[in-house]
């Protein structure tokens, strides 16, 4: 609490940690819910992977690092041998969603553009950070939806989240852990023997190679690791660093340029199975990279536009 | 003496192993604005309980006389526009198959009366590609995606301070570029497809 109320913290941090603290209480309802569905198949697992999550995003602040550190392996251990499983809320009846659009109709798409709204509102306005309009966002499209329709009580919103936390599973956490295991590389200097390889590849200095290799290997290690997110921090130290950056590029369109060749090739990676293979199953496809073929083109068209876009707007 | 070396092997390892846990969660700790998608479901389930994904057919229904490639091109736009707000309509499960398929079918058998094989394959492979291409790219749009607050923690290691909102404005151009690309591309094949798979049949 004295956190809360030290004139000496500005406003930004602590409106951070309310959101944080709120994102913890929706991870925090998914495991405690899971923890009384004698039906599930996998409650303990479950609630430990939620439970752990929503400790760290409320209290990280405040913990030792070793202790955060811990969590996140705990975190993880159920998600690695595959025991965080989805709970028994059931899903909405096509009944009721079809009645609910009869009675609101094209009004909900309103709150659902409030988050985007409020963090463009935020970043644009305020020297608060945009995640805090994102929270913001959240609240506001709460009330509509409760003055839309009084079925939308509190408790239907969480019991929703939950369902869709389940949906999403420990996939989602997936770009946090990248981050940490990027951070990992960082430390322990495997950006710096990427460097010292590409080093007696390309020669030091010429910053127009050195963008056209950083592009190139973006969406080639994403291939290989089938998420742009695994790539980006270990090429960007690696490459985007001592061979673009370094020479005086802009670091904002060539960092975030970098990322979205990347997803050229998350476009053409069977290793991406969540987006390129599983489709195929739902859909009923008969050839397991058909997905993958209709996306091999629109990616090389992008990537050849994004070199030309980092090479002019370096 | 081994036992020496073995203890001091021992205590390497443990502060090694504690330094790595303390990158972890130092890491985990400042990234925790990546987890925003927590908040956001907050929302998105209780949306789609107030009939967005209706809503949204409806919107993509309106465009009259399409093909299928236009019913693909068109839930393109409102994929990319909705990423952009960081709000998916549930996916290839939640959309693709009991929302778009069934449209683009539904296209292809009132232009022809009955559905090609190979041509229906393709169509699942366009809408599946869409659907991905969309949502990249669409989704870096958003101030304060996961995707634009790696890149500012990774160039802030670097020593390279950068903010959201001019992280996002450059992806502008590409994501336009993109669902272009992937709209042109995905159009034409439908049009091919329905010109040359079905003529020897009528």
């Amino acid at each position: 609490m004295a956190f809360f109320m030290d004139p000496k913290v500005v406003l930004n941090v602590k409106l951070l940690e309310v959101l944080y603290i709120l994102m913890g209480i929706v991870a925090g309802y998914a495991g405690i819910k899971t923890l009384f569905e004698k039906e599930h198949k996998s409650r303990y697992p479950t609630a430990v992977f939620w439970i752990s999550l929503a400790v760290i995003l409320a209290f990280g602040r405040w913990m030792p690092k070793v202790v955060t550190g811990i969590l996140v392996v705990i975190m993880a251990i159920p998600a690695i041998i595959k025991k965080v499983r989805p709970g028994t809320v059931p899903a909405v009846t096509k009944e009721y969603s079809k009645a609910m659009a009869d009675k609101i109709g094209y009004k909900i798409f309103i709150p659902t553009l409030s988050m985007g709204t409020f963090a463009i509102l935020f970043a644009v306005f305020t020297k608060i950070s945009p995640l805090v309009g994102v929270g913001v966002g959240v609240i506001v499209a709460i009330l509509l939806l409760m003055i839309f329709a009084k079925e939308n009580k509190p408790k239907v919103f969480f019991e929703d989240s939950k369902r869709l936390l389940d949906t999403v599973g420990p996939l989602s956490m997936l770009p946090m852990l990248l981050a940490a295991l990027g951070a990992i590389f960082t430390t322990a200097g495997v950006g710096q023997v990427i460097a010292g390889l590409v080093s007696k590849i390309i020669p030091e200095g010429n910053m127009t190679v050195g963008i056209i290799v950083f592009a190139i290997a973006m969406p080639l290690f994403t291939m290989i690791m089938g998420n742009a997110f695994a790539a980006i921090t270990v090429i960007t130290v690696g490459i985007g660093g001592p061979f673009v950056l370094a020479l005086g590029a802009n670091p904002t369109t060539i960092g975030m340029l970098a990322l979205t060749c990347g997803y050229c090739g998350t476009l053409c990676t069977p290793m991406a199975a969540n987006f390129n293979i599983v489709p195929v199953a739902i859909l009923d496809m008969k050839g397991k990279y058909n997905v993958i073929k209709n996306q091999v083109l629109v990616a090389v068209i992008l990537l050849v536009f994004q070199i030309g876009y980092m090479l002019i707007a370096k | 003496m081994i036992k020496l070396i073995g203890v001091a092997i021992v205590i390497l390892g443990f502060a090694l192993f504690v330094k790595i846990l303390e990158t972890i969660g130092n890491s985990f700790v400042a990234n925790r604005g990546m987890a925003i998608f927590v908040i956001i479901m907050l929302v998105t389930g209780t949306l789609e309980r107030n009939g967005l994904r209706e809503m949204a057919a409806k919107l993509i229904g309106k465009i009259k006389n399409a093909s299928a490639g236009m019913v693909i091109a068109a839930y393109g736009v409102l994929r990319l526009v909705l990423a952009a707000f960081n709000v998916s309509l549930g996916g290839t499960a939640g959309f693709v198959r009991p929302v778009v398929m069934p449209m683009a079918t539904g296209a292809i058998e009132a232009k022809h009366g009955t559905v090609n094989e190979d041509h229906l394959e393709e169509v699942k492979g366009m809408s599946a590609g869409m659907e991905n291409t969309t949502w990249f790219y669409g989704q870096v749009l958003f101030i304060g995606g996961s995707g634009a607050l790696l890149v500012q923690s990774t160039l802030k290691g670097l020593g390279y301070e950068t903010n959201l909102v001019d992280l996002a404005k450059v992806e502008i151009p590409v994501a336009i570029f993109a669902l272009l690309v992937a709209g042109t591309l995905y159009f034409l094949k439908d049009r091919r497809l329905s010109k040359t798979l079905y003529s020897t049949k009528k």
